[in-house]
């Protein structure tokens, strides 16, 4: 697998880099060229908190290709402090013990490895949370 | 625009054809759309299939299926839609007849997923949803569909028990359609029991993916009965996206793809939901079945459950659905499926439903691709 698919989209992994619509002010991520709810270019990059709440979670019993010896994991909705939601394995956590509306932090894991001598590809899981959500931003309802 | 019908419809048995290739399925599915009609031209051929290069080492499909189809020099390529592929090839050859460009058009869906072992199939089903940000975090469609019957339980406050009646349903029918894959009626006691594939989704919340082939030959109207004594035609052909992945959805339990399609397709035919005798929906996974019946009108949001558990869908019901097993018992023969709706309807709308025929003039079929991020929708007529 060619290295650049991955560097590509680092800062969004690693980081959470997403960014603010500078037309209709909606936050946005993952990050796109166009904004999804008024369809303007240009936006301002912002990096998320990594704050948020179990919106909705599956367990997978059956991974795909390239995940199997990382089942059974839970993937969730999680739904971020500032608003976006995004699609995320859960990590630190018996799957039996996971609800929704349960506050969770992202951390960086290992997504998966392409077999021995190919890439090692790292991102965003989230855990409970250890620490008390971020009080710069308004939970949202 | 001309108007179009369906003169000929052919399918193979849907399963697993451990002795039939890719190109044998496409190839049975289209000779018996062809005799089915007593056609002797065929103009062009719009094959829809999602999976043939990852899973069969296969691309150029289109032109492979004409070739050994006996169609050499017919215009032919490969329409890909996700689940919705075979949906998308009968769009295609509807726009190809109305638009009076050709005259004699094969719309085709096969899929072939036992060819790759279970990981690589899961694998790439779940290629119709986001890649970067979906795929990567080591989703399946079952796991997918679990976030949003998760969700939908919380939502609604309905308990994962009451999605028995789509299952239900779907295999009391498939017990009387000789080409389903299952053919033995399940009771909710079952379903209740049955294990886990992606928690909340169950064993039998989830259509099993399998081989098959459907086709269909589409003439203008003016011609059809040429061919056929019973020509079907359609009287809506509409298409809709939503935003690919669940997570960008502004709210992940209504398929905006689902409504604008039937929405689309109720305009152009005149039509609304109350006026339809059956509806093919798409049954991939239970939830999916739920949110599409509310999106298409026949029930408000978060009331699907309750009016299936009323026997709204079921065969004498007010809007049967699934008439010949749906996705779940017929079997779902990804990129296939949606041809083998339309086929269905056509069966039901020529009176050649056998155990499962009811009284019907108009019914409609709606294929989603991947989580509802796309929706083609088809109304037909008898």
């Amino acid at each position: 697998m060619n290295v650049a698919r991955y560097w590509r989209t680092e800062r969004t992994r690693y980081n959470l880099v997403g960014e603010t619509c500078r037309v209709c002010g909606e936050p946005i991520f993952p990050p796109r060229d166009l904004c999804p709810h008024c369809t303007e270019a240009g936006q301002d990059i912002r990096t998320f908190g990594g704050k948020g709440e179990v919106y909705s979670f599956s367990h997978v019993n059956d991974a795909p290709a390239g995940y199997t010896e990382y089942q059974p994991y839970t993937v969730a909705l999680i739904k971020l402090e500032e608003g976006p939601l995004l699609t995320a394995q859960l990590t630190d956590v018996d799957e039996s013990d996971v609800r929704i509306g349960m506050p969770v932090e992202m951390v960086t894991r290992k997504l998966k490895e392409e077999g021995e001598n190919g890439m090692i590809v790292y991102g965003y899981k989230f855990r409970p949370s250890v620490s008390a959500p971020s009080s710069r931003v308004v939970q949202p309802a | 625009m001309r108007e179009v019908s369906i003169i000929g419809i052919g399918q193979t048995d849907v399963g697993e054809h451990w002795e039939r290739s890719l190109r044998d399925l496409a190839v049975d599915a289209i000779i018996a759309a062809i005799k089915d009609a007593h056609a002797e031209r065929v103009d062009a051929l719009y094959v829809g299939n999602m999976l043939s290069g990852e899973l069969t080492a296969q691309e150029h499909l289109g032109t492979l299926v004409a070739d050994w189809g006996g169609l050499g020099g017919a215009e032919a390529f490969k329409v890909e839609a996700a689940d919705a592929s075979g949906a998308a090839a009968v769009r295609l050859g509807y726009l190809a007849v109305a638009s009076g460009v050709h005259d004699f058009v094969i719309a085709c869906g096969v899929e072939k997923t036992t060819d790759a072992d279970a990981e690589t199939t899961n694998a790439a089903w779940a290629y119709g949803t986001d890649a970067e940000y979906e795929g990567n975090q080591g989703v399946t469609m079952p796991s997918m569909a679990g976030l949003l019957m998760r969700r939908y339980l919380h939502e609604f406050g309905v308990p994962r028990e009451d999605f028995a009646p789509f299952p239900v349903i779907a295999h009391a029918n498939g017990a009387n359609n000789p080409h389903a894959m299952y053919r033995s009626p399940i009771s909710a006691e079952v379903y209740a029991r049955a294990g886990m594939v992606a928690d909340p989704i169950c064993m039998f919340d989830a259509a099993p993916m399998c081989d098959g082939a459907a086709a269909v030959l589409l003439c203008p109207s003016e011609m059809a009965r040429r061919f056929s004594a019973k020509p079907v035609r359609i009287r809506a052909s509409a298409a809709a996206t939503d935003r690919l992945a669940v997570h960008s959805r502004t709210d992940p339990l209504f398929l905006r793809a689902s409504y604008l399609s039937a929405q689309r397709a109720y305009m152009h035919a005149g039509v609304g939901p109350s006026d339809l005798d059956l509806f093919e929906v798409h049954d991939a996974f239970s939830i999916l079945a739920a949110l599409a019946l509310e999106a298409c009108g026949f029930a408000e949001r978060g009331k699907a459950t309750v009016l299936a558990r009323e026997g709204a869908f079921a065969l004498h019901g007010r809007t049967p659905i699934c008439t010949m097993g749906g996705l779940k018992a017929r079997g779902h023969p990804i990129g296939a499926s949606g041809v083998y709706q339309v086929v269905e309807v056509a069966q039901q709308l020529r009176g050649e439903a056998g155990a499962n025929q009811i009284e019907a003039h108009l019914g409609m079929a709606q294929s989603l691709g991947g989580t509802g991020a796309a929706a083609i929708t088809h109304i037909l007529e008898g």
